[in-house]
């Protein structure tokens, strides 16, 4: 094994990124130009559900600078349906075209698309296009959709529940029974937009000559990309080369090929041209998969000393208008991680996902984690709260125990490692609870709204092995790396794993450095593009550094036990009788030695041969999980709400989480406040809203509330290191965990404000307005 | 075919001429015309600063600015703000210090935001850096690691 010296492991390395970003040299997919570029423009449905009557295209054809424009009918059959879509037996499903069919399914369904010699001259031809639509009932509330007599998304269905997922427990019902207490809740995770600064951007190329497809596609996955194109243009994926070049966030919604990604390579092929397509924002909040959308109902039974003994639950999540790539598993996965870091004897659960009249849902950082999540660490607020206890009591109460690992919970996840109460006391520890909670008491007395709120969590991540996951995916879990180590000593390490602000360019060089002793700067990782890339899964699921990473651990460890047995045949010695250290073969106990470089010259040079090895030095690697890691924390929040107003001011934000063993603490920190401060988005402010008829209500950025800099105050950070022995390196973690703490800690302080007056929930996003109203309520109330 | 107009507009010292469309935005004439795809747009809405510039020295968000607006003026983007890697602005070296970045969309108008800032105030506190960014969205940060780069950056050219 490769013995990682912590030379650069473990440290807070600048980023290699960062000097082209800084100084706006990065290439993002709009940034590219080829030439004899085109530019599309879609025109996309304002009806939520209808038929199409018609489409003119007639004075868009003949507008000036149009090349071409498309409709369904165009398309005869030669590329589609959609690629995405999960698979799982039983579910209602139908097949969704690229472009309308006939019928309309939601707001920003593409119906119609425009090729020009200028972005301006596409957008004034699709302006030029007559759409009529015959509307028709749309169905939007996820509940409402459940009844058997709502109007149907697909007429060609018995139904709107995609899924319906029942997992009954008698343990369950005998524990509800022999209770002290039960109580219920309905929670909602409401839907939300990823709003990754950059939307989605497409350039597709295709070369007659070769043969070949190029697209640039600003996406977390172009290894799925690459197959899914090909599939759906029926060409050999050798065909395809797909390239996620510099990708400006994805959250969850870049993992899909979209729609639009095939039906531009169709283009361009039928062109002999490249198109390309960057979304408006607008566009960006119609027609990206949003993330969330689910009614969760819950029953606790717990005893008077705080122990929950039981869970029954119901997820209903809404699918929006198509199944996306993960949609119907994110549903399921909410039931996975009901237990959270507790020990509850048994859950029951029924999980639905439903389709709507809306635009569908997909992963966004967490994915059913979060959900899950929200659902626990509100039902531990309120049982302390039904019981008299302190939040943090009851939690401790129920916590799994440290010596209980691996832990199979009542829903059947299999937790690697933890230790709850250690990071829980150094949360402790460094707020000095006590005091804050007697400050509150102060402030209370004054009759100031003072909340504090806690979570105590964990989610899963690098998520695997293959078996136990979709079929759909036809990739598996696992990840590639290959290390090629030219003559020089040089690296180049290409990952699988499809980084867009992770910073894996710096964490992986990182490892190479220390594997072979070589300079940090000497080490170049590429990403992001299949035809240098042979293999790749992608970058979603925190699953970078804990499965790509292990990956390129598998590498590095073979590159260097080839190198030491160059090196033993140089040297004149048995393999086993070399030490490695910085860089240098040693013979053992000898002065004998050769540098790492000298050895990668060696291995390209014939001359000197060592017999029975292949020339070169480059290994392949692909890490297969056994079993996926579960990172953990203990968050708190202070708040102080104005009853005037319904203002919300966080006043204090703590984070202690543990992720396991870190390779670069600088770039976790980034990934940790990030993510605290995006559940908190969705905590405070965030909310996708359609009107009853299925119109987008939060449309533009004047419209549906990102977080800005000013909402926060500066937060505290630390962490303890539990390791995990699922990878080679003990890493569990870390892009998700922020926003799985965050939202119900930040809910639970609001909650903790109000609840003197009365007030025992309060719905996201904890707008003034809705916060206000509950004041006002809860004081008519009484 | 659409009418065209004379721009004659000074870009990070270098002078331009060019016929547009009226209609032609700031932003636009940055990436297409001139190839500084440094600026970047993210709503074209004033919204998200994505695009930041500085015309005649003043940060606008260059989505919202027509190109023959900047007629006679004078642009500085991104790419203007450091003539080489080995000369970096002060606050490129603290986004790149402090973490200050992550998918790097975000970055150009942030620090064209900041610049503004810098001119006016080159000592800020925390909460002006905070107030002085709220026109700008990033969605990796969280803005910490943010406030980190320009008070590093603020430190470093105060003992230039």
């Amino acid at each position: 094994m490769v013995a990682f010296r912590p030379n650069s492991v473990g440290k807070a390395i600048k980023r290699r990124e960062d000097p082209r970003l800084i100084r706006g040299l990065g290439t993002y997919t709009d940034d590219v130009k080829l030439p004899g570029m085109t530019y599309a423009a879609f025109v996309r449905s304002d009806f939520p559900a209808g038929a199409i009557r018609s489409i003119d295209t007639t004075a868009a054809a003949d507008h000036p600078g149009v090349v071409a424009v498309y409709t369904y009918a165009d398309m005869d059959g030669q590329v589609g349906p959609s690629p995405v879509g999960a698979e799982m037996p039983g579910m209602g499903k139908a097949d969704h075209p690229l472009l309308a069919d006939g019928r309309v399914l939601h707001v920003g369904q593409p119906v119609a698309v425009v090729v020009a010699e200028t972005p301006y001259a596409a957008r004034d031809a699709a302006g030029l296009i007559e759409v009529d639509i015959e509307p028709r009932e749309a169905v939007v509330d996820v509940e409402a959709a459940m009844a058997p007599d709502a109007p149907r998304v697909y007429e060609e269905l018995d139904s709107n529940i995609c899924i319906q997922v029942p997992v009954p427990n008698p343990e369950a019902d005998k524990l509800f029974e022999q209770a002290d207490q039960t109580l219920s809740m309905r929670l909602l995770n409401q839907r939300v937009a990823p709003f990754p600064m950059e939307g989605r951007a497409i350039c597709a190329h295709w070369e007659e000559g070769p043969g070949k497809l190029t697209i640039w596609t600003s996406n977390q996955a172009p290894h799925f990309v690459k197959q899914q194109i090909a599939m759906c243009l029926r060409i050999p994926e050798i065909r395809v080369r797909a390239i996620a070049p510099e990708v400006g966030g994805g959250f969850g919604a870049k993992i899909p090929t979209y729609p639009e990604d095939p039906l531009l390579c169709w283009v361009s092929r039928k062109l002999c041209r490249p198109v390309k397509w960057s979304e408006t924002r607008t566009e960006n909040l119609l027609g990206m998969t949003h993330g969330r959308g689910h009614v969760e109902k819950i029953q606790v039974a717990f005893q008077n000393d705080g122990r929950v003994l039981a869970l029954k639950g119901q997820t209903i999540s809404e699918l929006g208008a198509w199944r996306s790539f993960y949609g119907p598993f994110i549903a399921l996965s909410t039931h996975t991680m009901s237990c959270g870091c507790y020990d509850i004897r048994a859950v029951a659960w029924e999980t639905f996902a439903v389709y709507t009249n809306t635009m569908a849902t997909e992963a966004y950082r967490g994915a059913g984690r979060p959900e899950a999540a929200y659902i626990i660490e509100r039902v531990m607020d309120e049982v302390a709260a039904a019981t008299g206890l302190d939040p943090v009591a009851v939690r401790r109460r129920n916590f799994v125990d440290k010596d209980a690992f691996p832990h199979t919970t009542a829903s059947g996840a299999v937790y690697d490692s933890g230790d709850y109460e250690k990071t829980l006391d150094r949360m402790i520890e460094l707020v000095g609870y006590d005091n804050a909670r007697e400050a509150q008491r102060q402030a209370r007395d004054d009759g100031r709204l003072v909340g504090i709120g806690v979570a105590a969590f964990t989610e899963v991540c690098g998520i695997g092995p293959s078996g136990g996951t979709a079929p759909h995916q036809r990739m598996g879990t696992w990840e590639s790396a290959t290390v090629r180590v030219e003559p020089s000593g040089n690296v180049t390490v290409y990952t699988g794993v499809s980084p867009h602000g992770q910073g894996q360019e710096t964490a992986f060089a990182q490892m190479a450095s220390d594997a072979f002793g070589v300079g940090i700067d000497d080490v170049v990782v590429v990403h992001g593009d299949t035809d240098q890339v042979q293999h790749g899964v992608g970058t979603f699921g925190s699953r970078g550094i804990a499965v790509g990473g292990a990956a390129l651990h598998m590498a590095l460890t073979k590159v260097h036990a080839k190198a030491t047995r160059i090196a033993a045949h140089h040297l004149d010695a048995p393999v086993d009788q070399i030490d490695y250290e910085d860089g240098e073969f040693t013979v053992s106990g000898t002065d004998r030695k050769l540098t790492f470089r000298q050895v990668a010259e060696m291995a390209h040079l014939w001359n000197v041969a060592v017999p029975g090895e292949e020339p070169g030095l480059e290994a392949v690697a692909r890490f297969e999980p056994p079993g996926t890691t579960f990172p953990f924390g203990a968050h708190l929040c202070q708040v102080e709400v104005d009853p005037e107003s319904g203002q919300i001011e966080i006043q204090r934000y703590v984070a202690v989480d543990d992720f396991g063993v870190v390779i670069n603490p600088m770039l976790a920190d980034g990934q940790r406040i990030g993510g605290v401060v995006q559940g908190i988005g969705q905590a405070m402010w965030e909310e996708v809203q359609y009107d009853d008829g299925g119109q987008l209500l939060s449309g533009t950025l004047m419209d549906y509330a990102v977080p800005r800099a000013k909402h926060f105050p500066r937060m505290v950070l630390d962490n303890t290191v539990t390791p995990t022995d699922v990878n080679p390196l003990g890493a569990k973690g870390i892009g998700e965990l922020g926003t799985i703490g965050s939202t119900p800690c930040v809910v639970n302080a609001i909650v903790d404000a109000l609840r003197p007056l009365g007030i025992t929930n309060i719905d996201m996003p904890a707008k003034p307005e809705r916060v206000w109203q509950a004041i006002q309520a809860a004081a008519s109330a009484q | 075919m659409p009418r065209s107009v004379p721009v004659t507009i000074t870009v990070n010292g270098n002078t331009h001429e060019r016929e547009v469309e009226p209609r032609t935005l700031l932003v636009h004439f940055l990436r297409e015309e001139l190839d500084l795809t440094g600026v970047h747009i993210g709503c074209e809405s004033t919204l998200c600063g994505a695009c930041t510039v500085h015309l005649n020295g003043r940060a606008v968000k260059s989505c919202t600015v027509l190109a023959v607006q900047a007629d006679g003026q004078e642009v500085t983007t991104i790419e203007g703000l450091a003539p080489d890697a080995d000369n970096l602005h002060p606050l490129q070296v603290g986004f790149w210090e402090k973490h200050g970045l992550q998918c790097g969309y975000c970055t150009p108008g942030m620090i064209m935001a900041a610049k503004q800032l810098l001119d006016d105030n080159p000592n800020p506190t925390e909460d002006e850096i905070r107030e002085a960014i709220d026109g700008n969205i990033c969605r990796c940060t969280g803005y910490q690691q943010i406030v980190d780069a320009v008070q590093h950056a603020a430190e470093t050219a105060g003992a230039a």
